[in-house]
């Protein structure tokens, strides 16, 4: 809609009474600071932002120049066309100079054909250039959202990302479409304008002068007065929309609380707010041009009392006066409609703003100098290359490191270059944490002196109550965060000296909440090992036994997921993602809250398939319900983010701790 | 439209009347403005008569200011009608949602709610003042300019007659071609944007897969996809406008040749010419605006029909005619009751038949899926029962007004919501003139005081949207003390508990047994340690009840029991 509109404001001022042009203009005031300090280091942003804004024209130069030079000519053809009035009407009044008059005419029908074709042209290439520099834009962003590290997520709501992609970006290409050149457009109107009359009559040029100034403060006054009321009415459009969102989840909690008539009530406050807010930022949005419109008049009236006295006078010809005029009806135009762009062009630029400020954001690292490579033979086992100059810790491995031969040779694989000596280490899984300390924010720890061990092929469960560091513990085994003080170490090698895209291809997450992909139910499976056969999808989802229920879906393992797999039930999302970690045959295996949403006797029946998928994989598992971690080879529990109580569930059990008062809780009560 | 928006201008009636008369005056004084100027040019200059363009001049400068009055009391006037009817129309859909049932709920999703009352009430009150404003001001400036240029010179007015069919055609037959165009436009940006949104949601699942690569590769293809969408929709709109100025210009150079020649053999004045002229881009200008209003109407006519549909929706659950208005006591029973969601084939609760008096406790334990929280639900009647009836008090739901059932029965939902205020804001939706003491002992009861009390601000405690600053087992137990707080005759606990901790819920329970002995419990879990003390279990299975009675008994007679049983047990000591 808004593309539609956009090309029926261009010439069209009183029609751009929208919501959308006051909308711009206020939030673009609201950028403006009336501290002055402020509003120089703001000035400073956005010549930087304008300046990485035109960085993305670099490919689009002659596009950019073309434009920019068509719209400059069209704006020019209009001038002259207005020029073209003086000569016809005076070759007409008095005596008729027919050649004179066939000639303008001729010339004015050129410049009109050309003024559309200009016109045509720039803004055709304006479009194209916009359109390639949003999507690329566009796309730049979406690589950066990808390699952004978790950790950013913690400081920034996905609305906020979002929104970079949405709102800022629509934005900035509307600008980039309309308002450049449309300010261009302005700006030669009103030069060439202000030029032509000043040749007809420098005399009553200063009259329109006069005016102009008077109109500009006009402008200026109506201008603030809507950007304070716009920005009270965005600040209640956002409280009324924030109430609503919230009431509306909760309606059904509204009805069992028989709380309807104050949610009314509330309700009302709020709309009536909004009403009075939206009526005074409308009022004052639209009143713009009426009053600039009619002020014209005035200017009109003043000049035509005085000119006459000039064309009587014989100081002025009559055709001179008819142009003069219709300029005067020209010139005040551009000034209402530059405030208004100028306004959208800093709304655009602070959006730019935005953007940029998350294009700069830092991406996590992904390069270590550990590699994973697979070996040649028939087995196709997993071996870390470990270049000779990283550490190999001997008492945190459970191979034999002395048996371990250096390489110097380059693989014949292609997947690395190196050419210094290395070792080939067997990937067995092979975990340790060593005293590490962590927090999310500098000066307070998640977690406390953790130390353990996993075993290649061990499961270790984490018990304790919610918040005492289970799922932070599950997040820096696959470097969603990188721990400050301490070690994990995978196979006798830390970690974070390990390429992380190697590290996470042998790791597998259940996690918490379950995120399906729209696509196939065969595609989600997928997703865990792209080049799997559709043999081994219906073998995964058998192992996580979630081939039952896909098999009774009318078009199996067809059927499309919308919205993240809408459709399905917790329990029955949670098998898929069983699936989807099973087919990625990964080394460790970690399962955060896997099943809680299946109840215990559908657990049952899935957990053949899960011990056939943690068969031989070091698993780590995070339950809140204890029938799930029995079988573990150690329990840890977890409380305050300290290691409390640790053993297998026997041993927890003698020692008649805080597991045994987890697990026989309710047993007081007898 | 029009007229079913009538209603909601009614308490704007003066605004909404005056601001199309203001705009009319402005229009008129729009129009005559050249005719003053042609007669300045006419018969001032030609007589060089001084005063005459003096007085003429002063009429103008008159006509503007009164064009300018009038065109500021028509924009007030018009934002005051115009989001006055906005506010009207939110608030006529918000009431009628109140008394939505949950079958109404369920069938608009809550996301078309919010869209509904905010950016379609939004866009409505848009243009409604257009409709006052524009709607008004363009075929009014078309009609005077028209008679105007008419009156000046009827023969060169004959232009008109070929260019205004020709412009109305071009645009119409632009905007019928352009509207498949954008809306492939829109499919494309709602799908670019729901692919965000998804990698967003999933970023975990993207990183922890190492499938950066493949997530960009989707991307960039609706990327590319939409790129394609907006440059077809653009390349054919930038046309649109170079194609009216050429009209215009075409209608210029027609104007200046007939008129010139006209003014030439002298049979039109040349200040006529002039205001000739003036009006031809008067009459361009309000065809544009026309077309502008006509497409701005049609996308909002969209946004009118979805409020319009909220507010017209009736509840499809009605108070008796007659009601009892008290409840007895908390005695429930269950007679012969079926129930299936519309649209189901089957009954999902078939032939369920239960007694408890009052104060007696039941829990509730089933597979998932077995429909145990749509039999809570019926209860207190958030949906009817297919066949058979349900007592509560000793008589049937639907003899009580829904009000007066519901405030007997305090009811936790699965998806419990607290909303953004303080801890005691949301205390008082159970009970409005609740006092601290009485939310203490509720949150005491429901094993919330011991965090809340850690609270340097306690009640005054800030809550975030949707209680996100709690763990989900603090909100569980702050939602079950706003349901204590209602002081319930029954109360209903669906899966409540499901994130509490085990000493916890022990704590819950033991509270529970002293404090509410009165009170008929009714308790969904998946625990069995939850509800192996209640006087009854009933265990549910695909909709009907596999078996009902004490934890001893079912251990006895219902394999579902024994099973959930075993699994939960698997491992303790004997």
């Amino acid at each position: 809609m808004s593309k539609v509109n956009k090309d029926m404001h261009i010439k069209n001022a009183q029609a751009q009474t929208k919501a959308g042009l006051d909308q711009n203009q206020a939030s673009a005031e609201e950028k403006v600071s009336t501290d002055t300090k402020a509003k120089r280091f703001r000035s400073e942003n956005s010549w930087k932002t304008v300046k990485q804004l035109f960085s993305y024209f670099r490919n689009n130069k002659k596009l950019f120049f073309a434009g920019i030079f068509f719209v400059g000519l069209s704006s020019l053809t209009a001038i002259a066309l207005n020029a073209l009035l003086s000569p016809l009407i005076d070759s007409v009044a008095g005596t008729f100079n027919q050649a004179r008059f066939v000639r303008t005419l001729l010339f004015t029908l050129g410049l009109g054909v050309a003024q559309a074709a200009f016109m045509y042209l720039g803004s055709r290439f304006n479009a194209v250039l916009s359109q390639r520099t949003v999507t690329l834009i566009r796309q730049d962003l979406a690589a950066k959202v990808l390699h952004l590290p978790i950790s950013f997520f913690d400081g920034h709501t996905h609305g906020e990302v979002m929104s970079a992609f949405t709102s800022d970006i629509d934005t900035l290409s509307q600008t980039l479409d309309q308002a450049v050149s449309q300010l261009m457009t302005s700006v030669i109107t009103f030069v060439g304008t202000t030029i032509m009359m000043f040749i007809l009559s420098w005399k009553l040029f200063l009259l329109v002068l006069a005016c102009l100034a008077q109109m500009f403060l006009v402008t200026r006054f109506i201008a603030s007065r809507s950007g304070r009321y716009y920005r009270e009415r965005q600040q209640q459009t956002a409280s009324l929309n924030g109430f609503v969102e919230e009431m509306m989840t909760a309606q059904k909690v509204v009805k069992v609380f028989n709380y309807e008539d104050r949610a009314i009530a509330d309700f009302e406050d709020r709309a009536e707010a909004l009403r009075q807010a939206a009526t005074k930022a409308s009022s004052f949005g639209v009143v713009t041009w009426p009053v600039m419109g009619n002020l014209t008049y005035v200017m009109y009236a003043l000049v035509a009392m005085l000119g006459s006295f000039q064309v009587v006078s014989g100081a002025m010809t009559l055709g001179n006066m008819a142009a003069f005029l219709q300029y005067t009806r020209v010139i005040a135009r551009p000034i209402t409609q530059m405030s208004q762009q100028m306004n959208s062009l800093l709304a655009a630029i602070a959006g730019a703003e935005r953007i940029f400020r998350l294009l700069d954001a830092e991406e996590e690292v992904m390069e270590g100098p550990v590699r994973l490579v697979r070996s040649q033979d028939s087995d196709h086992k997993l071996y870390w290359q470990v270049p000779t100059q990283v550490d190999i810790h001997e008492d945190a491995t459970s191979i034999d490191l002395s048996s371990l031969k250096t390489f110097t040779a380059e693989l014949d694989n292609g997947k690395t270059e190196t050419t210094t000596p290395y070792k080939l280490l067997p990937v067995m899984g092979d975990l340790r944490f060593h005293e590490v300390d962590f927090g999310y924010v500098a000066g307070q720890k998640v977690l406390k002196d953790i130390s353990l061990y996993a075993k290649p092929g061990q499961k270790i469960a984490f018990v304790g109550s919610t918040g005492a560091g289970k799922t932070t513990i599950i997040k820096l085994i696959n470097r969603f965060y990188d721990i400050h003080e301490g070690q994990i170490t995978l196979d006798g090698l830390d970690i974070r000296d390990i390429n992380k895209f190697d590290l996470r291809s042998i790791i597998s997450v259940v996690l918490q909440d379950v995120n399906l992909f729209s696509g196939t139910i065969r595609e989600n499976i997928r997703y865990g090992r792209l080049d799997a056969t559709d043999e081994e999808v219906v073998e995964a989802a058998k192992a996580a036994n979630a081939h039952h229920f896909i098999s009774r879906l009318a078009e199996g393992y067809d059927t499309e997921l919308v919205r993240g797999g809408e459709g399905l039930s917790q329990g029955e999302r949670q098998l898929l993602s069983i699936a989807r970690t099973a087919i990625a045959d990964p080394v460790i295996v970690i399962m955060d809250e896997a099943t809680s949403s299946v109840d215990t006797r559908t657990e049952m029946q899935i957990a053949q398939g899960m011990d056939q998928l943690m068969a031989g994989r070091t698993t780590f598992v995070i339950a809140h319900r204890l029938s799930t971690v029995r079988d573990a080879n150690a329990i840890m529990v977890l409380e305050g983010g300290e290691i409390v109580e640790r053993g297998n569930h026997e041993e927890l059990m003698a020692q008649k701790g805080r597991y045994y008062n987890l697990n026989l809780g309710t047993e007081e009560l007898d | 439209m029009f007229k079913k928006a009538l209603p909601y201008a009614r308490p704007y009636r003066l605004p909404a009347i005056l601001s199309p008369l203001f705009m009319i005056m402005e229009v008129l004084a729009d129009i005559l403005i050249p005719l003053y100027m042609a007669k300045i040019v006419n018969i001032g200059i030609a007589n060089q008569d001084a005063s005459f363009v003096i007085q003429q001049g002063c009429i103008m400068i008159g006509l503007a200011l009164f064009g300018a009055g009038t065109g500021i009391a028509s924009s007030f006037c018009g934002a005051k009608a115009g989001y006055g009817i906005a506010y009207e129309m939110r608030k006529a859909s918000y009431r009628s949602i109140q008394n939505y049932s949950f079958n109404n709920l369920d069938q608009m999703s809550v996301a078309s709610l919010i869209t509904r009352l905010t950016s379609d009430a939004e866009t409505v009150g848009t243009v409604a003042m257009m409709s006052l404003r524009m709607a008004i001001r363009s075929p009014f400036m078309l009609i005077f300019a028209l008679i105007a240029a008419i009156r000046i010179n009827r023969e060169l007015a004959l232009i008109f007659a070929v260019v205004i069919p020709a412009i109305a055609l071009i645009i119409l037959l632009m905007f019928k071609r352009a509207m498949p165009l954008f809306q492939k436009l829109r499919k494309s940006l709602d799908t670019l944007n729901a692919t965000i949104q998804e990698q967003l949601a999933g970023i975990d699942v993207i990183k922890a897969f190492n499938r950066q690569d493949h997530a960009y590769q989707q991307f960039t293809d609706s990327n590319n996809a939409l790129k394609a969408a907006s440059l077809e929709a653009i390349m054919f709109m930038v046309a649109l406008m170079p194609l009216m100025v050429l009209i215009i210009n075409a209608c210029l150079i027609a104007v200046l040749w007939l008129g010139g020649l006209k003014v030439a053999e002298g049979s039109l004045p040349t200040g006529d010419l002039i205001a000739f002229i003036t009006y031809n881009t008067q009459i361009m200008m309000s065809l544009m605006m026309l077309a502008n209003y006509i497409i701005n109407l049609t996308f909002a006519k969209a946004s009118f029909d979805r409020l319009q549909e909220a507010i017209e929706t009736e509840p499809d659950m009605e108070d008796p005619a007659d009601p009892i208005t008290t409840v007895a006591d908390g005695s429930l029973s269950f007679e012969g009751v079926s129930f299936k969601y519309p649209g189901y084939k089957d009954d999902i609760l078939a032939d369920i038949n239960l007694d408890l008096a009052a104060g007696q406790s039941l829990g509730i334990i089933g597979p998932t899926g077995s429909s145990k929280s749509t039999l809570v639900q019926l209860i207190p009647r958030l949906y009817d029962v297919g066949q058979g009836r349900i007592l509560v008090g000793g008589q049937d739901v639907r003899k009580y007004r829904k009000k007066d059932l519901r405030a007997a029965i305090g009811m936790v939902l699965q998806k419990n919501t607290l909303v953004s205020g303080t801890i005691r804001s949301n205390m008082v939706w159970g009970k409005r003139d609740a006092s601290d003491d009485q939310i203490i002992a509720a949150l005491k009861q429901a094993q919330a005081w011991e965090f809340v009390s850690q609270y340097e601000d306690g009640l005054d405690h800030k809550v975030e949207q949707g209680g996100s600053n709690f763990s989900g087992g603090q909100k569980q137990r702050l939602t079950i003390a706003r349901a204590l707080l209602t002081n319930p005759k029954i109360l209903i606990l669906d899966d409540s508990t499901s994130a509490v901790d085990m000493d916890t819920d022990a704590k819950l329970q033991r509270a529970f047994k002293e404090g509410l002995d009165q009170v008929t419990l009714i308790m969904i879990a998946q625990r069995i340690s939850s509800v192996k003390n209640l006087d009854k279990i009933l265990v549910l299975d695909q909709g009907r009840i596999e078996a009902m009675g004490t934890h001893e008994e079912l251990l006895e007679k219902s394999e579902i029991y024994k099973e959930i049983y075993r699994s939960q047990q698997r491992g303790l000591p004997a």
